[in-house]
């Protein structure tokens, strides 16, 4: 667990993703959806960091565009006090040998014609780990690992079940011993009773691996039970960011409230009182002005619809964008 | 006692597919009271869709499927209705909302072409009179200025709203029963929370019953009076929403009910796991077919199959050995 002398692994400052929309009908204006506008959190050494929100809030971009799948606009990523974002290709490689990604649907990820020992022996490969002999047996034991059989090695993704597929998704993902990984949605589209054999190993094998990860999820109680700090977004932006335990006690952006009241909780006798947020999310090319929840809070003030909230340090490790806490 | 509005007697839905026959849902048995939200849960595979689409016999009965047993409606078998005789319980007396509203819609019609197409269908209305009806349900449903929304096509609107257009075409004749299969699946959290609040309001409002279809316990507990649990084509238990989720029952209820994420409580314990995968609807085992994956599983469970039996009151299980199960537990935690 971290502490707070622990060191920082990576550093993303003011991270920005915009993609250019040309017009359909005004040929003249190129519009912009920011899908991440100046996000920045750190990373500690060991620890899971959750990103939440719903559907459109740029949680997904932010994971890909730490790794340049996805090439951000603007802002700094620091790794080993090293912008990554101004490497080479080739320095890149070297990166990308340390930060890896675990996606949501691995079996669109997988080439089905070639057998999934030879797609995990893959990362080896490319990053020139061990001779052809010792590749293979990497990859029989890192199988193991991810409670896969070492004959599963010559099977084809088809094979395998949604779970299964998962397992592979994790052994390709840590086969080149990366120090960080980065997780999208690693878990939903299974099963409970799955997504908990799922998560468990999750855990496990960030023990093992000593890793620290970026956990993306749009499921509350999932960030919950795998993260030691949570970060909320919205669209595109960083709402509110404390420690597992404050966020879901104490939250204190009007929308986080709104969103962790939103969840159904399988109890009875337990109604909580909730925040029914009215409307929906504004499309990303037309954003509000000034706070972008602004047309959805509840508390809503006049300055809330023209100056930005700046991110405020309200307690230790507990930042929040809002004008209500500046 | 008052007749239930709703009763399935022994259900079974049988598929032909390239191996052979198999039997999706199997012997299932249980009633939908006036006015009441029963929520059907299971993962999936479970036959829970497969039931719902089973009510209002939408497979292919020429080619694919074949039914057995009795559903009731009111008292009336809707099994050995003939096709006409269907189409005019479809829509009028039950209806159906789907997980995925967008492909339910047709995206080359106004969302207010394609109520009023299910209005005329079902009552003798003008054009005139059907347009002021759609847009009355738009309203009902809380769309936001439905007069203009009843001119928009499905891609113009966002998740929310087109579930909510799903729910005004059910509503569209009153139904008496409303068959919602995971109708909020594929929406985020804010807006799931939005379409359950509406759901609760017109079952309040309308007394109109609902089977609610879903994976989703936390949704059960919110809005259900009574639960069915399935697993692999069988009801494994039903109870009361409380009982449910106080005193469950079956080895696999208090399996799922364990292997979700708390909002609350203890993080650093693990969670639990159901070891192994549901078997294939081909290869179903002999004996209870939760046998293979159950922790509390011996010799009598391979062999045999359990039936579903009376705990107390309307709390039902297929368990052989649940009552010693439920004991050794509270041993273990004394």
């Amino acid at each position: 667990m971290p502490n707070q002398q622990a060191e920082s692994i990576l550093q993303v400052q003011g991270l920005k993703k915009y993609f250019s929309v040309k017009g359909f009908r005004s040929k003249s204006k190129n519009q912009q959806v920011k899908a991440v506008d100046d996000v920045s959190f750190t990373l500690y050494k060991g620890e899971t960091l959750g990103l939440v929100g719903e559907s459109g809030c740029g949680k997904s971009t932010t994971g890909r565009a730490l790794l340049r799948l996805i090439e951000p606009s603007g802002g700094t990523v620091l790794y080993n006090n090293e912008d990554i974002l101004k490497k080479s290709p080739r320095e890149f490689r070297k990166v990308q040998k340390d930060m890896q990604m675990v996606f949501q649907d691995p079996f669109s990820s997988l080439n089905p014609r070639i057998r999934i020992g030879e797609s995990i022996k893959e990362s080896l490969t490319i990053h020139s780990i061990g001779n052809r002999n010792e590749r293979e047996e990497i990859v029989m034991d890192i199988l193991g690992k991810v409670g896969l059989r070492s004959d599963h090695y010559f099977r084809f993704p088809h094979e395998f079940s949604g779970g299964q597929r998962q397992r592979i998704g994790l052994a390709r993902a840590l086969v080149a011993d990366p120090s960080i990984l980065i997780l999208d949605e690693p878990a939903s589209g299974l099963d409970v009773s799955i997504q908990s054999q799922i998560l468990n190993l999750l855990q496990e094998l960030q023990d093992d691996f000593k890793l620290t990860s970026l956990f993306i999820s749009h499921d509350m109680s999932v960030v919950r039970h795998i993260s030691d700090r949570v970060g909320v977004m919205y669209l595109g932006k960083l709402m509110e960011e404390a420690d597992t335990d404050t966020l879901f006690s104490n939250p204190v952006h009007p929308y986080t409230k709104a969103l962790l009241s939103a969840v159904p909780i399988a109890k009875v006798g337990k109604k909580r009182e909730r925040i029914v947020l009215k409307g929906e999310i504004p499309s990303p090319l037309n954003p509000p002005s000034g706070c972008i929840f602004h047309t959805r809070c509840p508390f809503a003030m006049d300055v809330c619809k023209q100056v930005v909230p700046e991110k405020v340090e309200i307690q230790d490790r507990h930042t929040v964008a809002c004008h209500l806490y500046s | 006692m008052e007749q239930p509005l709703l009763e399935i007697n022994n259900l079974k839905t049988h598929f032909k597919t390239e191996r052979g026959r198999v039997t999706a849902v199997d012997g299932i048995s249980f009633s939908v009271e006036k006015g009441e939200i029963l929520g059907v849960v299971g993962e999936s595979g479970c036959g829970k869709s497969v039931t719902a689409q089973s009510i209002l016999r939408l497979f292919d009965e020429k080619y694919t499927a074949s039914y057995e047993g009795e559903i009731k409606l009111q008292g009336e078998n809707l099994l050995q209705l003939s096709k006409a005789e269907m189409e005019k319980i479809r829509g009028n007396e039950v209806s159906m909302i789907f997980q995925d509203p967008l492909s339910s819609l047709n995206p080359v019609f106004t969302i207010g072409y394609q109520l009023m197409e299910t209005i005329r269908i079902h009552q003798n209305r003008t054009k005139k009179q059907a347009r002021q009806m759609a847009i009355d349900l738009l309203r009902m449903t809380g769309i936001p200025s439905p007069e203009k929304r009843v001119s928009e096509y499905p891609h113009q609107l966002s998740g929310g709203m087109r579930q909510r257009v799903m729910i005004a075409m059910a509503l569209a004749c009153k139904p008496k029963l409303l068959i919602a299969d995971e109708p909020t699946t594929a929406l985020d959290v804010t807006i799931q929370a939005q379409i359950l609040d509406l759901m609760l309001e017109l079952n309040e409002e309308l007394g109109m019953a609902v089977v609610f279809i879903t994976h989703d316990l936390g949704v059960v507990a919110e809005v259900c009076t009574r639960v069915v649990v399935m697993y692999l084509g069988q009801v494994v238990e039903e109870a009361n929403v409380e009982e449910l989720f106080t005193t469950p029952l079956h080895p696999y209820t208090k399996g799922l009910m364990k292997a979700i994420p708390q909002m609350d409580g203890d993080r650093s314990q693990k969670l639990n796991v159901i070891g192994g995968t549901v078997p294939a609807l081909n290869a179903i085992p002999s004996g209870c077919r939760f046998a293979s994956r159950c922790e509390f599983a011996n010799d009598l469970c391979k062999e045999k199959a359990p039936d579903l039996q009376v705990h107390e009151g309307n709390h039902k299980v297929r368990c052989w050995h649940y009552a010693e199960i439920s004991n050794k537990e509270a041993a273990r935690h004394a």
